[in-house]
């Protein structure tokens, strides 16, 4: 699903540059759960955004679902996100004048999907999420659970090949961390791809797969027995 | 872009979004109300002018007779100089090819009245050509004709207000009235836009009154019409032959300043042209001060705006805005506010003009009006530059990197 070949990353600080990535390989299969693991500076953003399209790699490829990114524009960057890529933020990230249901059906718009289907379709997804009834709720309505649960509604309404998570759980306390990794979790039991950035260990330990990253290089990246979240939601 | 989805995105981005809405429109409506507004207020500036200036023809110079101060070829000096009916006929045979029409006009104040009605007014004796000097508008009846002047007929022509003085709402054509002792039959009535004045005036033939006053051939003053054809330098140049030649014949110095006056309203309107031109230019700069004003107001506004909006645009980006998305949000929802409030302010400014018509007189703003053209453009002027002022904060929002601005907080 995803393939990372020798990837290379460097910001220009003044005269000065600094080497983020270097030179990083691996690869993601389809229905995979991945923790990227690290400390504050050792890159797992950069690469979550080279991931994303957001960024741009210095050198090195990167394919998505077969499809080499590269040379990419604004435009044709916004495209493929839209296809591929489902996002969730730290800081859910949701437009606070729209509600619930117009929330998630915003990637369909831009897909140009009808307003009736996108509206079902949202719906169908709120509803796996669990708000269903919390449809016509604005955001600053919702607690924070709530809100990154219809992040997650959002990021799925699209149909992405692969959802990218960033710390996912960084705002919400323990609890409701294992509320939103539960459903996570039953995302990926549906087979779809899962990026998990986060820095505590219990969250990646609800992943498949740990990926821990130290100034730019892999340092590890083993198979783990997953925890379930489950058993922590009463 | 514009297919039916879209619309109902901005709509509800509009509606949602009620103070940022309220703030793009009131400030494009108030710019197009202040422009609209101050453009009629100087358009009314102009008007007033005219009024004052230009309710009679432009083409005409009055000569007026006065009293000699200065000897000249063995006359004494204060003497009184006359016209009489020969001057008529030699200016008339000395310059054909300058004069359009010439007529005298003997000016006396008389008492005038029909049955128990009675009122003093300006009686003029003049000629027929004197209708296009003073662009007298004959309501019913007729004007004074060469018949009437050789005939020397009791027929008078009666402003509008002498009429309804003297009359009420009764029709005066046909009937008899009393000018200073003499019956006259009323053959017309006419209007004047020159104020009430000049509507409280009776015409009748200069040969009649000549004719009363012990058949004398005194003509007071004299109205000559030029060719309008002939121009400014044309009517300057025969300005000054026109002033040689009664000189000439009345015996008058050439330097003495009161023996004959020509009143040359080609001058004055050379001059009055001048000053409607520079009003017209202070209107111009105070509607394009306030137009770019208006400019400056929504240009703040759009930065604003696309400020406000960097994470909600970074949010979209990131779910699969192109950058043409993005800056066609921003764009078609500024244009539609622009646009309806722009229209909004307009019509009220116009409305308001409309209805202040002559209330303003004592501020010499009359009738205040804009060209619609004008307004519509002005308009145009604020949305495009509107849509400018929006697109380039659009453009930057939509260059930066969603993540960029999702970490803008």
């Amino acid at each position: 699903m995803i393939e990372i070949k020798d990837l290379h990353k460097s910001y220009k600080m003044g005269s000065n540059s600094l080497h983020v990535l270097k030179g990083l390989n691996f690869s993601i299969d389809e229905g995979e759960l991945v923790a990227i693991m690290g400390s504050s500076g050792s890159g797992k953003s950069t690469l979550l955004n080279i991931l994303g399209m957001l960024d741009e790699a210095d050198s090195g490829s990167y394919t998505l679902d077969g499809v080499p990114i590269k040379d990419l524009n604004e435009t044709k960057a916004a495209k493929y996100r839209n296809k591929f890529l489902g996002f969730v933020f730290q800081s859910f990230n949701l437009i606070n004048y729209k509600s619930a249901m117009e929330n998630v059906a915003l990637p369909l718009y831009y897909q140009k999907v009808p307003r009736k289907e996108r509206e079902e379709k949202a719906l169908k997804y709120l509803a796996q999420v669990g708000l269903k009834e919390w449809a016509t709720h604005l955001p600053n309505e919702l607690s924070g659970g709530q809100k990154q649960r219809v992040a997650i509604a959002r990021a799925m309404a699209a149909e992405p090949k692969v959802l990218l998570a960033d710390e996912p759980t960084g705002a919400l306390d323990s609890k409701t961390s294992y509320e939103v990794m539960d459903l996570i979790q039953n995302i990926n039991d549906k087979g779809n791809t899962i990026l998990v950035v986060t820095h505590e260990e219990d969250i990646a330990h609800m992943c498949k797969r740990i990926v821990h990253l130290k100034d730019g290089v892999i340092v590890e990246d083993k198979k783990v027995e997953q925890v379930r979240a489950a058993q922590y939601v009463k | 872009m514009l297919n039916r989805d879209n619309w109902k995105e901005i709509f509800e981005t509009i509606q949602k979004n009620k103070l940022r809405t309220f703030l793009s429109g009131f400030t494009v409506a108030l710019g197009i109300l202040i422009f609209v507004v101050l453009f009629g207020f100087g358009n009314g500036l102009i008007n007033t002018f005219d009024d004052f200036f230009g309710n009679d023809a432009t083409n005409v110079f009055y000569v007026f007779p006065g009293r000699t101060t200065m000897p000249y070829k063995g006359y004494k000096s204060n003497r009184v100089i006359e016209f009489d009916n020969s001057d008529l006929a030699d200016i008339e045979k000395n310059f054909p090819l300058f004069l359009e029409y010439i007529s005298p006009r003997i000016t006396r104040q008389d008492t005038v009245s029909y049955l128990n009605e009675s009122n003093s007014y300006r009686t003029l004796g003049v000629g027929p050509a004197h209708q296009f000097s003073e662009m007298t508008i004959i309501m019913k009846g007729r004007y004074l004709n060469n018949q009437d002047i050789k005939n020397k007929t009791k027929y008078a022509v009666i402003g509008r207000l002498v009429e309804e003085d003297l009359f009420g709402a009764k029709n005066s054509l046909g009937k008899y009235i009393d000018v200073g002792g003499s019956s006259f039959k009323v053959v017309g009535v006419f209007q004047d836009d020159g104020g009430d004045n000049e509507e409280r005036i009776v015409y009748i033939p200069y040969t009649t009154q000549q004719l009363i006053e012990k058949n004398t051939d005194k003509i007071g003053q004299i109205v000559v019409g030029f060719k309008p054809q002939i121009g400014y330098a044309g009517a300057m140049a025969f300005d000054k032959s026109l002033d040689q030649f009664i000189r000439s014949k009345k015996f008058i110095n050439p330097k003495d300043q009161n023996g004959v006056f020509i009143r040359n309203v080609a001058d004055q309107l050379k001059q009055n042209q001048q000053f409607a031109r520079v009003l017209q230019i202070i209107v111009g700069f105070v509607a394009f001060g306030t137009i770019i004003a208006g400019i400056i107001g929504i240009s703040n506004i759009m930065v604003f705006v696309v400020k406000e909006r960097t994470k909600e645009l970074g949010i979209r980006k990131a779910l699969g805005a192109t950058p043409k998305a993005v800056i066609g949000t921003i764009l078609l929802e500024s244009v539609f506010i622009t646009t309806v409030s722009g229209f909004i302010g307009m019509l009220i400014g116009i409305v308001i003009l409309s209805s202040l018509g002559d209330k303003l007189k004592d501020f010499f703003i009359t009738n205040p009006y804009i060209d619609t053209s004008v307004a519509i453009s002005a308009t145009f002027v604020l949305i495009i530059f509107g849509a400018i002022a929006g697109y380039v904060p659009a453009r930057r929002a939509a260059r930066i990197k969603p993540i960029v601005a999702l970490r803008d907080e």
